[in-house]
C-alpha cells in the first residue's frame, strides 16, 4: 500500500526517440489508475519506468515516498502482470506463485499460506500442480495475477493483461481484477488501449498522446469534460462526433449548413464542434439544428446506430430500437452537451453556448 | 488418406538393413576365433566364442607395458566423452548467456569472431595447441586431453540462438521476482534449455568419444589409451606369421559403439518430448 509519485518524467530511447515527455501523475494510496492511449503513445514505457525495467531519462519516480530511480525492480516493492503472462514454463503453478517469495527468503510455512490464500482467491486450487502449458488462457492470466498477489506488494502494475483473451473472458476478468483490487486496496497502475476497459476499471484515467498527458480525471470527468479533440474521440463508444466548422454571426457554419447557436466571442473562427452520439435527437422541425442526411443504420438490439452526414461530414447517433429514421431529418443536441474545440490546437474552448432565436420563417437556413 | 503399401515397407526395410547389417556382421564375426575369420572372412552366423572373446578384450592386459585392459580404455573413453560433453555445454552456455543477456562493448563483434572459428577444424590448430599444452607440462594428463578442446563455437552458437528465442518478459518477471543474473540462469534458463542440453550432450559426447588424432598427440602413456586407439593397436600386431586378432578388434568396435548408442536411446525420449511439447 503506497502512493506513487511520477514527477516530470521523460524517456528518451537510445537513438533519440522520445517516448515519454514531461509526465507527472500523483497516484494516491489504493487508487486504481489506468493509462490509456493509442498504440505507441508510451504507456508501456511509462509503466516499465515505474517497474524499474526501463531507465528513467529525467524526472523522479517515488513509491511510498521513496525515490526509486536507481532501485532494482525487485526492491521497489511492486508486482507486474505482463500481457503474455510471462509464467515460468517449467514450473508448476505452485512454484510459479512461490518463486518470488522464495527468492526473498520468506519462511516456508508463510510461502505455503500465501500461495494457498492466492489460489483460493483466484480459484486456482485445482491447478496448483499443473504446468502453465496445461492451462487455458484465462487460467494462465489468473496465475499471473496470483504471482502478483502473493507478494503483497505496495503496487500492482498491469501491462495490457487482458488483451490476449477473447472478448467474453475479458469482461469477466475485468470484473475480477476490479473486485480483487477493491478487496486488497493495493495501488494499481494499469495500461490498456481499450477505452471501455479504461472507463470501467479506473478510479482516475490518464489519457496519453504521443508521450504526453492529454488529460487526467475520473472516467466521468473525462467523458463529460474532454479537454481536447483527442480525448473526445478516444473515450466513449461510439466515438464523439467532431465536425469542422466556422463561427459566424448567424451561428456555426458546417459546410453549407448553419447551426443556429451563439457563443461568446471566439479568438478562432475555425472551430470543431463535438457532441456525443447518445445526445443526439432527431426532429422534423425545420427550425431545429442542421440537416442530417441518412447513410445507413446499424441494429444493436436494444438500440440502433444511425449513420449519416451533416454538411458533408460523417455523424453517428444512437436511437431507440423503435425509431424510424427518415432520409432527411433535423438534428438537435442540448446546448450544454455540445463541446467546442479549437481546430488549430485541438484544445477545448470553454465558451457558453446559447440557442439563437429562429429568424421567424420556417424555411431551412443556409449559411 | 494415404495407406502405406508393400513398396514403402520395402524401401524402409532396405534402408534399415543397409544401416544395421555392418553392425550385425561385426558382432557375429566377433564371436568367432581369429583363425576362422582369417580363413572364412566375415560371417553372419554367430559363433560360440562370445563370452571368451569379450572377456579377453575387457580384461586382458595388453600393450607394451602389459597394463592396459579393455576396461581401462573404456574408462578413458568415457572420461573423454563426458569431459568433452559436460565441459563444452557448461562453457558454451555461459558464453552464450554473456553474449545474449549482458550488454558489453563489442559483444556482437565477439560473437562473430567466435562464430567464424566454426570454420576452423581442429586439425588446423592442433600443432599450436599441442605446443601450448607441452609448454604447460600437460602432456599425458586428462586436463591436457580435454581442456584445449572445450571452447565450442557450435555450442555457443546454438545456445545463443536458443536464448534469443526466450521471451524478454521472462527475464523481466524474474527480475521483479528478485532473481539476480545467477539465479535467473540456474532457475530459469538452464531448465528451459533441457532439450538443447540433451542434444548438445549427444553430439559432444560422440565427438569426444571418437577423438583419435588429439589423444594420439597428447598422450604416449598407455594408461591414457582410449577404445578407438585400442582397436587400431590390436590390428597393428602384424608381426611374423601371427594372425591379427580380428575377433578382438571387432569386439572392441562393438564395445566402442555401445555407450554412444545407449546415450542416444536414453536421450531420444527427452528429445522428442522436448520437441513436441512447446515450452516457451
Ligand atoms: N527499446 C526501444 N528503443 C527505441 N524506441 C522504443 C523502444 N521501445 C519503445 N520505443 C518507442 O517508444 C514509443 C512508445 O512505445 P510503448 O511501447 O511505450 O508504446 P505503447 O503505448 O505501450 O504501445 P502499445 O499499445 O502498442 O503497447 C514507440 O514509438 C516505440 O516505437
Ligand atoms: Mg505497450
Amino acid at each position: 500500500m503506497a502512493k506513487i509519485d511520477i514527477d516530470h518524467v521523460f524517456k528518451t530511447y537510445a537513438g533519440g526517440a522520445q517516448a515519454v515527455r514531461d509526465v507527472s501523475i500523483s497516484i494516491r494510496d489504493g487508487e486504481f489508475i489506468v493509462l490509456v492511449g493509442p498504440s505507441g503513445c508510451g504507456k508501456s514505457t511509462l509503466l516499465r519506468m515505474v517497474a524499474g525495467l526501463e531507465e528513467i531519462s529525467a524526472g523522479e519516480v517515488r513509491i511510498g515516498g521513496r525515490l526509486v530511480n536507481n532501485v532494482e525492480p525487485a526492491e521497489r516493492d511492486i508486482a507486474m502482470v505482463f500481457q503474455n503472462y510471462a509464467l515460468y514454463p517449467h514450473m508448476s503453478v505452485r512454484q510459479n506463485l512461490a518463486y518470488g517469495l522464495k527468492n526473498r527468503g520468506t519462511p516456508k510455512p508463510e510461502i505455503e499460506a500465501r500461495v494457498a490464500e492466492a489460489a483460493r482467491m483466484l480459484e486456482l486450487e485445482p491447478y496448483l500442480d499443473r504446468k502453465p502449458r496445461a492451462l487455458s488462457g484465462g487460467q494462465r492470466q489468473r496465475v499471473a495475477m496470483g504471482r502478483a498477489i502473493v507478494r503483497h506488494p505496495a503496487a500492482f502494475l498491469f501491462d495490457e493483461p487482458l488483451s490476449n483473451l477473447d472478448a467474453k473472458l475479458r469482461v469477466t476478468m475485468r470484473g475480477e481484477i476490479k473486485r480483487l483490487q477493491r478487496r486488497l486496496g493495493t495501488t494499481s497502475l494499469y495500461v490498456t488501449h481499450d477505452q471501455l476497459e479504461a472507463m470501467t476499471l479506473a478510479d482516475r484515467l490518464v489519457v496519453l498522446n504521443k508521450g504526453e498527458i492529454e488529460q487526467i480525471g475520473t472516467p466521468l470527468e473525462i467523458y463529460h469534460e474532454p479537454a481536447s479533440t483527442f480525448v473526445a474521440s478516444f473515450i466513449g463508444s461510439p466515438a464523439m462526433n467532431l465536425l469542422q466548422g466556422r463561427s459566424t454571426e448567424n451561428g456555426f457554419a458546417i459546410g453549407p449548413d448553419l447551426w443556429r447557436l451563439a457563443t461568446g466571442p471566439l479568438d478562432d473562427a475555425a472551430i470543431t464542434i463535438g457532441f456525443r452520439p447518445e445526445d443526439v435527437t432527431f426532429t422534423r422541425d425545420m427550425r431545429a439544428g442542421p440537416e442530417f442526411l441518412l447513410d445507413y443504420v446499424e441494429e444493436l438490439g436494444a438500440q440502433k446506430l444511425v449513420h449519416g452526414t451533416v454538411g458533408g461530414q460523417a455523424v453517428s447517433a444512437t436511437a431507440t430500437a423503435e425509431f424510424q429514421p427518415q432520409e432527411s431529418m433535423r438534428l438537435t443536441v442540448p446546448e450544454h452537451r455540445i463541446f467546442l474545440f479549437s481546430t488549430a490546437t485541438g484544445k477545448r474552448l470553454r465558451t457558453p453556448i446559447t440557442p439563437m432565436q429562429p429568424a421567424g420563417d420556417f424555411s431551412p437556413v443556409k449559411a | 488418406m494415404y495407406r502405406t503399401n508393400f513398396r514403402d515397407h520395402l524401401v524402409l526395410i532396405i534402408g534399415s538393413l543397409m544401416m544395421l547389417l555392418p553392425v550385425v556382421v561385426a558382432f557375429t564375426t566377433s564371436t568367432h576365433e581369429a583363425a576362422d575369420i582369417h580363413m572364412n572372412g566375415l560371417t553372419l552366423v554367430p559363433g560360440d566364442h562370445f563370452a571368451e572373446t569379450y572377456e579377453t578384450v575387457l580384461t586382458r592386459q595388453g600393450g607394451f607395458t602389459g597394463k592396459v585392459t579393455g576396461l581401462t580404455m573404456l574408462g578413458n573413453s568415457l572420461i573423454l566423452g563426458l569431459g568433452f560433453a559436460i565441459g563444452k555445454i557448461v562453457l558454451s552456455m555461459l558464453a552464450a548467456y554473456a553474449i545474449v543477456y549482458f550488454r558489453f562493448r563489442a559483444a556482437t563483434a565477439m560473437f562473430w569472431i567466435i562464430f567464424t572459428t566454426l570454420l576452423l577444424p581442429l586439425e588446423v590448430r592442433i600443432l599450436p595447441s599441442y605446443e601450448v599444452m607441452h609448454k604447460l607440462g600437460l602432456i599425458n594428463t586428462y586436463t591436457g586431453l580435454i581442456v584445449p578442446l572445450l571452447a565450442s563455437a557450435t555450442g555457443t552458437f546454438f545456445f545463443r540462438q536458443f536464448f534469443k528465442s526466450v521471451p524478454d518478459e521472462l527475464l523481466e518477471a524474474a527480475r521483479i521476482d528478485g532473481a539476480g543474473p545467477f539465479k535467473f540462469f540456474i532457475d530459469i534458463l538452464v531448465p528451459l534449455s533441457r532439450t538443447m542440453i540433451a542434444a548438445m550432450f549427444i553430439i559432444m559426447f560422440v565427438y569426444g568419444w571418437n577423438q583419435y588424432l588429439w589423444p594420439m598427440l597428447m598422450t604416449n602413456d598407455e594408461g591414457f589409451y582410449t577404445l578407438v586407439r585400442g582397436i587400431k593397436q590390436i590390428l597393428i600386431v602384424w608381426v611374423g606369421s601371427q594372425i591379427p586378432d580380428y575377433n578382438e578388434a571387432f569386439a572392441m568396435a562393438v564395445l566402442a559403439m555401445l555407450p554412444p548408442v545407449a546415450l542416444v536411446v536414453i536421450f531420444q525420449n527427452w528429445f522428442i518430448k522436448g520437441l513436441t511439447e512447446s515450452d516457451k
